[in-house]
């Protein structure tokens, strides 16, 4: 058959073809590193970024040369793109692994409990010691408050943008929050600002909170309408049919279907604004000591805490020390965030009892 | 109990384009009616009207008169909600709140409305679940989630659900169009005994399942693609399916149809 002679290449009339040994894109990679490092070596090349894109580069080309001599062209096809998604893979997690590893690294040097409870009070930036208390603190109210104002109204937009809805209002709503979503966090620092400049006010955590809600809104709003649209309408209409009206069949049955998701949206509208650092530097400014009051008086936020270490301490290692061990809180922080919505969306997933 | 329907001169609209025009019937009280017809006549949608459900889906609107026993269900100041109350509804695929246990399920409307005391709460579920014939497979795991149980038997979860806020008319759109045979012939049964205490409307694509169930059958039709759903003609299921009076009704239930 003169097809198959086509598709099979050397075995004419068989389906069984030549194939790779397993091992045979791992061995791909070693020798294209090898030679990548070789190559380097031989070029005097220094960067590990050049060896590494050598390296890449080779294991493609390399793969694609043998699988196509030993397997065919389509075959071969199918292990480049095997490859390159493998390629983007570690080109987007070396980074992240790296940043970990690097605050890890140098975050636990002096991050201990004594470090967690104590404040900057009167430790000089350029002297050891101190701690982070009074800006973990200052995050936990800020972002705290602005997720009471920023949930709630985000939901609620939400639940008008799909269950109520429609015409030029709700038109008009979808783009003033697209538009909200590219807000710099700069900018919505301005805008409190400039209001806080109008009534004469001096920087105090609170007016944190309100840039930082106004960050938080649209991300809110974006996801729960994803969650709440995901709600199947049958379960809407058989609610109504039952004769429940229209508010109790979104609190009773819509929000408690799509509770997991929206949650998990909140999680991460709040992780989003935990390291914010600009609208805190013009709103809160930040303060060495100790203010449990988020309405009254600077505070100090993690963000902030990191950036003024570093950029007020004149080079002074005990300051940098600090930041670091103030960035993997923050990054331990979030992380537990991220765990907790995702926790909570597992428990409030609905169940099928199979 | 049960109510009777008078329809007249009902058109329904999605945004401009009419869907079905000037449908009169009456159903009778504890009787079973039948809807068939080919898809997109506009079964569904009429029995949608019944219950003011069609206003739910955006741009719907409806003209004409429905009386259930003198009182205009479209008339001023008539409430959608309480209309639903009367006028329950099952839907072609079972639907159980997946948030909610098997008792949840079917006590979600009596609660949603506002009854909460737990001992009137246990009557009403466990009546409507013997009501539904399935009170024998869940009584001892009332509290596991609706969504685990089969198609049929979530399917009979749904009609416990609708008849235990005690309507006065049950509307089915397809119910058994998901579920295999013996499933289906469990709701068949029980369609038989509901009828004992309900008006019951049911739409079905399978002409058998309306000589079975029925007593009256509607047959709709439209003229043509994007022309408006009818009313051929409502008659004694017998009649409709040995001497119906409109030859289309015969090419359509003989399968001489198109």
């Amino acid at each position: 058959m003169s097809t198959a002679a086509v598709v099979t290449g050397k075995h004419a009339g068989s389906l069984r073809g030549a194939r790779l040994p397993k091992w045979a894109p791992l061995a791909i990679a070693a020798v294209s590193i090898a030679l990548g490092l070789g190559i380097s070596a031989a070029a005097g090349l220094h960067s590990k970024i050049q060896w590494a894109l050598i390296a890449a580069l080779l294991h493609v080309v390399g793969t694609y040369g043998i699988a196509a001599r030993v397997e065919g062209r389509r075959q071969a096809k199918d292990r480049v793109a095997t490859s390159l998604v493998w390629v983007a893979f570690l080109l987007a997690v070396v980074p992240l692994a790296s940043l970990v590893w690097s605050t890890v690294r140098r975050g636990v040097k002096v991050l201990d409990l004594y470090f967690l409870t104590h404040s900057m009070g009167v430790v000089a930036d350029s002297e050891p010691g101190g701690g982070i208390y009074h800006a973990i603190i200052g995050s936990l109210e800020q972002i705290g408050l602005a997720t009471l104002i920023g949930a709630p109204i985000g939901v609620l937009t939400a639940i008008y943008l799909v269950e109520y809805g429609r015409g030029r209002l709700a038109k008009s709503v979808t783009f003033f929050v697209d538009v909200m979503t590219g807000i710099p966090s700069i900018v919505a620092g301005l805008f409190i600002l400039s209001i806080m400049l109008m009534l004469d006010l001096q920087p105090f955590g609170f007016a944190g909170s309100l840039a930082l809600a106004i960050l938080m809104m649209p991300v809110v709003v974006r996801s729960t309408e994803e969650m709440l649209k995901l709600v199947p309408n049958e379960l809407r209409e058989a609610s109504l049919a039952l004769g429940v009206p229209k508010w109790r069949t979104i609190l009773k049955v819509v929000l408690p279907t799509s509770i997991g998701g929206i949650t998990t949206g909140i999680m991460l509208a709040v992780a989003r604004i935990a390291g914010e650092t600009a609208p805190v530097l013009l709103l809160v400014f930040g303060n060495p000591f100790i203010n449990n009051n988020p309405f009254e008086g600077a505070q100090a936020s993690l963000p902030l805490y990191i950036y003024q270490q570093y950029s007020q301490s004149a080079g002074s290692p005990h300051a940098f020390n600090r930041a670091w061990a103030a960035s993997l809180t923050l990054i331990a922080f979030v992380m537990i965030l991220n765990l907790a919505a995702r926790g909570i969306a597992r428990w409030k997933a609905p169940k099928t009892g199979r | 109990m049960a109510k009777r329907i008078d329809v007249s001169g009902l058109t329904a609209y999605y945004g401009s384009h009419k869907a079905i025009e000037d449908i009169s019937m009456t159903i009778e009280p504890r009787t079973v009616t039948a809807f068939i017809g080919p898809s997109g006549c506009g079964k569904s949608t009429f029995l949608r009207t019944l219950n003011r459900m069609h206003e739910v889906t955006p741009g719907g609107r409806v003209e004409g008169k429905v009386l259930l026993d003198d009182e205009d269900l479209y008339g001023a100041g008539v409430d959608p909600v309480s209309v639903r109350r009367e006028i329950g509804m099952v839907f072609q695929r079972p639907n159980p709140f997946p948030t909610m246990s098997i008792f949840d399920n079917v006590a979600a409307g009596l609660r949603l409305n506002g009854m909460h005391k737990k001992s009137e709460l246990q009557d009403v579920v466990e009546k409507s679940l013997r009501g539904a014939n399935l009170w024998n497979e869940v009584k001892d795991r009332l509290n596991k989630p609706g969504a685990g149980l089969s198609g049929g038997q979530q399917q009979r979860l749904c009609i416990a659900r609708a008849i235990a806020v005690e309507p006065k008319v049950l509307l089915m759109d397809e119910p058994c169009s998901a579920l295999d045979p013996i499933s289906t012939l469990a709701i068949e049964d029980l369609i038989g005994e509901l009828k004992e205490r309900f008006t019951i409307v049911i739409v079905t694509h399978n002409m058998q399942q309306a000589a079975r169930v029925s007593d009256r059958t509607a047959f709709f039709n439209l003229a043509g693609v994007g022309q408006p759903g009818r009313l051929v003609e409502i008659d004694d299921t017998e009649r409709i399916f040995s001497n119906p009076s409109v030859q289309a009704t015969e090419d359509y239930i003989s399968g001489r149809f198109g």
